[in-house]
């Protein structure tokens, strides 16, 4: 309860009575429990942390993370970052954070999407639509996520050899080796042209920014696309040609028993991604459908009446408000995809968890290892957390 | 010249009209397909190709699951469904294996035990669904029932032998887990809410502390510690053993969850009722467990009950520390090289299981939240 409802006129009727050492007395009763209730909780603490020391040296076990300058010597298949198995544990460990991260970020965008659509299915007049929405929302809500993963990974691993691979679309394989995507080669000027996408971008908010502040003062709607458009399109292509233009297709092909070029997303990747999405697009549709069913049929109507367009509609009058009932439950989404994604360890995906875990099992430190695991997901969940707090008060009802 | 004339009597017809039906452009099934399937074009092309995917897979589907299926091999003899690979489901590998499913490597003459442990436990939950029971004594049936169940499983007496933990596997191990963790995390939860909730700052923050940093963390992080940290934390020559240990971290990690469940009741509650306890005088625990607990647990039954759900869901984590629950028995199943590549019909078989506990519990929670809502429909 905050202090800040109670009235100004209770605080100076209310003088402070000297605290009395007496069991009748709140205050005292308060203290004696709170001194009760933490002299128990240290009490445990201090004996779990002097067993564990003892059995630390009874077991000849290393404390500290002096292990993290060792070698690690344990193979990483996927790597964002340069990594070879002479690297240091702290380096095998940041790799383990990026594939998390890897996974995590495109599953929360992947399942956003996917989850929104099927929210909206649901909602669809066409019965067809709306039932097998529903009937996917139910199955996929009601089976275990990791049953999930490793039906998916089975099916995958159940994939013909390359040689055999399916070939749905020119350049595109789906193997047990994986899925196998066209690409380009990557070089400087790509990722100049990236980096400028991202300025033009910036550049169009602040813009939109000023411009809105502008129709605030003298009520005239301002056009933003054009120059908008111009500058998160026309930005990175005019940087791209700049430099070169350069542009080499790397097309997959089939070469002896493997493949060559193109970009491979790992079985373990592929499944694991697959799996979270699927799962987490099952809740994010139900609260999707809930958001939008909680805006009230009149605020359609009403805004009809007003003569605005259904895209104006829904774009100033059904969004904001469905947001905010969206955006709490969707934070906590995205939390449970990143702490879900530790499920990667049973099927094989080395993210931090299994890293980390084959770091604890070659030093022996489990303490470390799992503080480490802890750290890195408190971390993660505070960013989101953080960050989702920041856009929900943004987009919250400003009441008087 | 109006008051001359006399009124001539109309004679109106005996019979009244018969009551037409509607046509049928407005009611019954072309009328309901109409409106519901082919309401524009889009509308119509969009059903008739998911109507044909969905009669192409349901074709496809059939012809794999039931025509072309081998149901049965004998010994071990595989062969037959490596031939019907691709084209039919083996379900020889559930016929063979079951019984390995379902109870693990408990011994297979006693497996009547835990068959029945599991009858035992759908009892408990659905005599703890039905609200003509929820009283007091629902604690002794709980309490009765779960120690029925141990002393199935444990056996030793009434001439039943004893079988160690380490024996005990498949879906009465899912079952314990998520019970028991059930049993024990609620009250945590309850205990915990209500410390957040306190006006005293340390047990307010001892309780946001452990709130928070467990649901931060994945629980595959608590079991991890389980498995690999609890041995460090106890005195040396005490051991606990290891499914004792996980279900400590499930308890641990469902307390959180349910405690911020249980706040949200809390929160819910209009001030008015804790004033109204307190002008009365009620002692703090009277009034908790008179006033405040019992509105607010109704309150939040049905986010209860989803909660729940995911707890059964999350047991199956233990199959990464290497606990025998129905996952892990599953997976196990398809390890033996005459069964390896058959883990697509084991998989659909245990998500069947999962599917009629969780579907059963997510249709109970809905009709829960009609019925407890009845009083705010007008």
């Amino acid at each position: 309860m905050s202090d800040a409802t109670v009235d100004p006129r209770f605080k100076r009727t209310a003088p402070r009575r000297p605290m009395k050492l007496s069991w009748s007395d709140e205050r005292v009763r308060a203290i004696f429990w709170q001194v009760l209730v933490v002299g128990i909780i240290v009490a445990i603490i201090w004996w779990l942390v002097s067993n564990t020391q003892r059995n630390l040296e009874v077991r000849r076990i290393a404390t500290g993370f002096g292990f993290l300058q060792r070698e690690a010597g344990l193979p990483i298949a996927e790597h964002l970052i340069d990594y070879s198995p002479t690297d240091n544990y702290l380096r095998a460990l940041i790799v383990g954070v990026l594939n998390t991260l890897k996974v995590a970020i495109v599953g929360i965008f992947l399942a956003t999407i996917f989850g929104t659509l099927i929210g909206i299915a649901r909602l669809s007049r066409n019965w067809l639509v709306a039932k097998i929405a529903g009937i996917y929302v139910e199955v996929i809500r009601d089976l275990p996520l990791l049953l999930q993963l490793l039906f998916w990974y089975t099916i995958l691993q159940g994939l013909p050899g390359p040689r055999q691979a399916m070939n749905p679309i020119d350049g595109v394989f789906l193997s047990n080796r994986g899925l196998l995507l066209p690409w380009i080669q990557w070089e400087g000027a790509h990722t100049a042209a990236l980096l400028a996408a991202v300025i033009g971008g910036v550049l169009t908010w602040m813009y939109s920014r000023l411009m809105r502040a502008r129709q605030m003062a003298d009520g005239q709607p301002r056009r933003v696309w054009p120059l908008g458009l111009l500058l998160v399109l026309g930005l990175p292509v005019a940087t791209w040609a700049l430099l070169g233009a350069p542009f080499k297709p790397d097309v997959p092909s089939l070469q002896g028993f493997n493949f060559r070029g193109g970009m491979l997303m790992s079985p373990e990747y592929f499944a694991l991604l697959v799996g979270l999405v699927t799962y987490t697009s099952g809740f994010i549709a139900e609260i999707v459908r809930a958001g939008i069913q909680s805006v009230q049929h009149g605020q359609w109507e009403a805004a009809q009446a007003l003569g605005l367009k259904p895209g104006v509609v829904l774009k100033q009058i059904v969004l904001p408000q469905a947001l905010r009932v969206i955006v709490p439950p969707m934070t906590s989404q995205y939390l449970n995809i990143t702490k879900n994604s530790s499920l990667a360890v049973a099927i094989g995906y080395q993210d931090i968890v299994s890293i980390a875990n084959t770091t604890l099992n070659q030093t022996g430190q489990a303490i470390e290892g799992i503080a480490i695991i802890m750290a890195v997901y408190l971390s993660i969940s505070l960013s989101i957390s953080l960050f989702m707090n920041w856009y929900n008060s943004k987009i919250a009802l400003v009441e008087r | 010249m109006a008051s001359d004339t006399t009124l001539t009597p109309v004679t109106i017809p005996a019979a009244p009209i018969e009551a037409r039906n509607a046509p049928i452009s407005v009611v019954g099934p072309v009328a309901w397909a109409r409106a519901n399937l082919f309401s524009g074009p889009v509308s119509t092309a969009v059903t008739l190709a998911l109507g044909y995917l969905i009669i192409r897979w349901a074709i496809g589907f059939i012809d794999w699951a039931f025509i072309n299926a081998v149901w049965s091999v004998p010994n071990n003899q595989t062969q037959a469904c490596r031939d019907a690979r691709g084209v039919g489901a083996c379900w020889a590998v559930v016929t063979e294996k079951h019984r390995f499913i379902l109870f693990g490597t408990y011994p297979y003459e006693e497996h009547w035990r835990p068959a029945l442990a599991c009858v035992v436990f759908v009892g408990l939950y659905i005599v703890s669904a039905m609200r003509r029971f929820w009283r007091k004594e629902l604690a002794l049936i709980w309490i009765a029932a779960l120690t029925t169940i141990g002393v199935l499983m444990w056996g030793g007496v009434l001439g039943m032998p004893y079988v160690a933990q380490e024996r005990w596997g498949g879906l009465p191990i899912t079952l314990i887990l998520s019970t028991f963790g059930l049993a024990f995390a609620f009250p945590l939860a309850i205990m915990v809410a209500l410390g957040r909730r306190s006006r005293m700052p340390a047990i307010k923050a001892i309780c946001v502390l452990y709130v928070e940093l467990i649901r931060g963390v994945p629980l595959i992080s608590l079991l991890f510690m389980a498995s690999v940290m609890f041995p460090l934390f106890l005195p040396e020559g005490m051991n606990i053993d290891k499914l004792l240990r996980a279900q400590i971290a499930i308890i641990l990690f469902a307390g959180a969850y349910l405690a911020e469940v249980v706040r949200a009741g809390l929160q819910a509650l209009p001030k008015g009722q804790y004033e109204a306890a307190d002008a009365l005088g009620l002692s703090y625990w009277n009034k908790t467990g008179f006033i405040i607990l019992p509105q607010a647990l109704r309150m939040v039954i049905p986010p209860l009950v989803n909660t729940f759900i995911g707890f059964f869901k999350d047991t199956s984590l233990v199959l990464i520390i290497g606990i025998f629950d129905l996952l892990t028995a599953g997976k196990t199943a398809i390890v033996e090289p005459a069964w390896q590549g058959f883990g697509v019909e084991v998989y659909i078989t245990i998500g069947l299981i999962y599917f009629a506990f969780c579907f059963a519990m997510s249709k109970y929670s809905q009709s829960l939240e009609t019925e407890l809502n009845q009083h705010r429909r007008r």
